[in-house]
């Protein structure tokens, strides 16, 4: 019997495992054996152009877009907040009302008055920072604003796993960085395992623990600094490509040429 | 088959339905793309009112149709139903205003006469029971309607594809949109005349959904729409002539019921042939 | 007016007041007013066609109420959902005209079907429409979270069972609403108390009582007024409506100012 002098570190299971996942529709191959991990506790960015099949690995994630192969495995709930949002802004459903549906608005039967429920929902409110506008109708919120509630409209379930489709999309840069320091912040203190998707890489550069990168369907993962680069990314668009580094940016350019790689 | 066509009352019955069909078809199509058919809907419940202030006042159907049409269309217009958020909402409410006038005039009629079929007349239509006065007013609105939607035809069709686009073309959006319900006003006015007020829209939408599903071209929809349209008045017609001989009461069913029925067939056949092309196409 | 032949009428149509108010909140927060309108007046032809074969009117109004809530939602998978909604309609309705006309339409029958006759309720109908009004309620307690969650957020919270569940509930509430305030008016009890609501409170679960309390109100005033000056009810049912909703949209309009 030989005693183990280096016990491997427990590894915590990963939030989700995409496993070869491949989308077919007609003719077109939207994702092309896609395979990450995530790990709780860590943002990773999934990051690509328009069309690129973020969308769709998304939906695929949430369960709503079978796979033609591959598997995802996923443990624990899921959070998700989409990335429109519209509300007739005569609604009569205030930001809080939709935050307390993200507990039980699922279950059935009416809901009673409960204190625990109430705190619960102002415990979420708070993480989000967003208690101030809580008792305006959501149609009438602002972009950020509902975007806020929307997200604690997820945390507040527990979710292991919290994704959001393009979140910073629509905000100005300053809230834009607020928001990405508030998810990293959530994912650190609630070992959430965080997906963002963005079509652009360097908002989420200084949060990120890693980096799903897509083109085309096809997807290289790692962290930002195995995968941001040129000859990496130029063998997953299947064409020359240039990563420039600029005052600590990072630029992701068509290369020189077109001879086209394989 | 002889008595049939040498019915002046089927003759004329056959000449206007053929032109109702061809102006709810052309309006139709719009409908269907601009997501308006709850406003035909509307427009033709409350052409109720008209048809029974009509019978009240003694005057033709089609003024009452058209005068009560129009009015909704202008109401609605107020309220703003050209913003798509909350659209359904005032239609709703204009439509439910429209049931309850429609519901007092109908009272009124009905208990002036008691054996009178008025109810069943203005919202179920009957076409055989036009008379040969009602022809130059009919045609006259149709040819309107007609003339104003070919006429902005064009700038119709973007604005009711994208209002964004359309914008951006300096196109009058609202005016459009006006035109546009007015025309539909219009529309089912005479629809109400053939069909029936509440089965009007059956005639306005059903053609032009099943001509979209066939082609994807706004013109040769209009084209197609127009001819189902008609096809689903003759037919019906011919049915309804040749159901006074059909059981149980020997008494003949209504032709309002063949055209809709009709006209529900040819949507879902449309249906079936669009699976069927794209998936022979995939 | 509260002579003892009221008084079903009374209890009658304070249970479809409440019926409507909260189903209608539902129906306004959706945005589904064109289904509202054409499950309750496809209705028409399941009474229609029961007065030819002589069976029990409810039980005709049922299964069209239901048939055409199924109908609206297989046509809608394939294809625009107003268009689907509108021609559902339509054929029922037409379908209604051919039974009555087989059956020899008989004109204030037809009349009383599509407005109502709240002032003839017997006691025999009272017990259904009872029955009826707790089903259709405890369904709705039942859905309310999922239902509500699935309205707001139809994207990320889809629910197909949901929404069948939900027609399915407009399809009870016509059933019973049908013979008493007639097919067409139902609508506007559904339409107008909820869209008034929302104007004056912003949380769902006041905004329901409040849309309970003004169809209360409303189907109140119309009988007295109906009864008072012979008049039919629906037409002041649907003019009250109307009134509400401007009522409320005057003081949105006010208050955001």
């Amino acid at each position: 019997m030989t005693a183990t002098l280096n016990p491997s570190p427990v590894k915590a299971d990963p939030a989700l495992r995409v496993a070869e996942a491949s989308v077919q529709i007609g003719q077109r191959r939207i994702l092309d054996e896609v395979s990450f991990e995530l790990t709780p506790g860590t943002v990773t960015g999934l990051i690509g152009a328009n069309g690129a099949g973020k969308t769709t690995l998304l939906r695929a994630i949430l369960g709503r877009q079978a796979l033609s192969r591959g598997q995802i495995a996923k443990h624990g709930r899921i959070g998700y907040v989409p990335q429109k949002f519209l509300l007739d802004p005569d609604m009569p459903l205030r930001g809080r009302d939709l935050v307390g549906l993200g507990l039980d608005g699922r279950r059935f039967g009416l809901p009673l008055p409960s204190k625990a429920k109430a705190a619960r929902v102002e415990e979420a409110l708070r993480q989000v920072d967003a208690q101030s506008f809580a008792d305006t109708r959501v149609g009438r919120l602002s972009g950020g604003e509902q975007q806020r509630i929307l997200l604690a409209h997820a945390l507040i379930s527990q979710p292991r796993l919290l994704l959001l489709d393009e979140p910073l999309a629509n905000l100005d840069l300053r809230s834009a960085k607020e928001v990405v320091t508030l998810l990293s912040r959530l994912a650190a203190e609630h070992e959430l395992g965080v997906l963002i998707s963005a079509h652009e890489l360097n908002q989420l550069l200084p949060v990120m623990g890693q980096v799903v990168y897509l083109a085309d369907g096809r997807a290289i993962s790692g962290s930002t600094d195995e995968v941001i680069r040129a000859d990496v990314l130029s063998l997953l668009y299947r064409h020359h490509v240039d990563v420039l580094h600029v005052h600590g940016r990072v630029v992701v350019v068509a290369g020189e040429g077109d001879q086209v790689l394989s | 088959m002889h008595g049939f066509f040498a019915s002046p009352a089927v003759q004329l019955g056959a000449g206007i339905g053929a032109a109702v069909a061809i102006v709810a078809a052309t309006l139709g199509v719009f409908t269907v793309i601009r997501s308006q058919a709850f406003a035909g809907e509307s427009m033709g419940d409350i052409g109720t009112a008209g048809g029974a202030g009509a019978y009240l006042l003694s005057v033709g159907p089609v003024l009452g149709f058209a005068a009560a049409t129009t009015a909704a269309a202008a109401i609605m217009e107020l309220l703003g139903v050209q913003r798509a958020r909350g659209r359904d909402l005032v239609t709703g409410v204009v439509l439910g205003a429209g049931f309850a006038l429609s519901a007092l005039l109908l009272y009124v009629a009905t208990t002036d006469n008691t054996t009178s079929g008025t109810t069943s007349t203005v919202m179920f239509g009957s076409l055989f029971a036009l008379r040969s006065s009602d022809l130059a007013l009919t045609l006259s609105l149709a040819a309107i309607a007609l003339g104003v939607t070919l006429a902005l035809f064009r700038p119709l069709l973007l604005a009711s594809t994208d209002t964004d686009l359309a914008a951006a073309q300096g196109l009058p959006l609202r005016l459009l949109g006006f035109a546009y319900l007015l025309a539909l006003a219009i529309a089912v006015a005479l629809a109400a005349l053939t069909v029936g007020s509440i089965l009007s829209t059956a005639l306005l939408v059903g053609p032009a959904a099943t001509a979209l599903k066939l082609t994807d071209r706004p013109l040769r929809a209009v084209v197609y729409a127009s001819v189902i349209g008609i096809g689903a008045v003759w037919l019906g017609l011919v049915l309804a002539y040749d159901s006074y001989d059909w059981p149980p009461a020997h008494h003949g069913w209504p032709a309002s019921f063949f055209i809709v029925a009709l006209v529900l067939c040819a949507y879902l056949a449309g249906g079936g042939w669009r699976r069927w092309a794209d998936r022979r196409a995939a | 007016m509260f002579a003892p032949f009221m008084v079903n009428a009374w209890i009658v149509a304070t249970l479809v007041a409440i019926v409507a108010g909260a189903v209608g909140f539902f129906v306004v927060l959706r945005g589904s007013a064109f289904v509202a309108h054409a499950i309750p007046n496809g209705s028409f032809a399941g009474a229609a066609g029961a007065t030819l074969l002589g069976v029990n009117v409810l039980f005709g109004l049922g299964v069209c109420s239901l048939g055409g809530a199924l109908g609206i939602s297989a046509l809608t998978k394939r294809g625009r959902s107003d268009v689907a909604t509108a021609l559902t309609l339509a054929f029922l309705l037409a379908l209604g005209a051919l039974f009555l006309s087989l059956g020899g339409g008989y004109a204030p029958a037809v009349y009383s079907l599509l407005f109502g006759e709240v002032l003839g309720i017997s006691v025999s109908q009272l017990v259904p429409t009872v029955v009826l009004c707790l089903v259709s309620l405890a369904a709705l307690a039942l859905i309310y979270r999922p239902l509500l969650l699935n309205s707001a957020l139809p994207e990320s919270a889809p629910s197909s069972r949901v929404e069948l569940a939900f027609l399915l509930v407009i399809a009870l509430a016509t059933t019973m609403t049908v013979p008493v305030v007639g097919t067409t008016l139902i609508f506007s009890l559904l339409i107008g108390p909820a869209a008034t609501a929302r104007a004056f409170v912003s949380r769902p679960g006041v905004a329901i009582l409040v849309a309970i309390c003004i169809a209360l109100v409303i189907v109140w005033v119309a009988i007295g007024a109906s009864y008072l000056s012979g008049w039919p009810v629906g037409f002041f049912v649907g003019s009250l409506s109307a009134v509400a909703y401007a009522t409320g949209r005057a003081y949105s309009a006010l208050a955001s100012r």
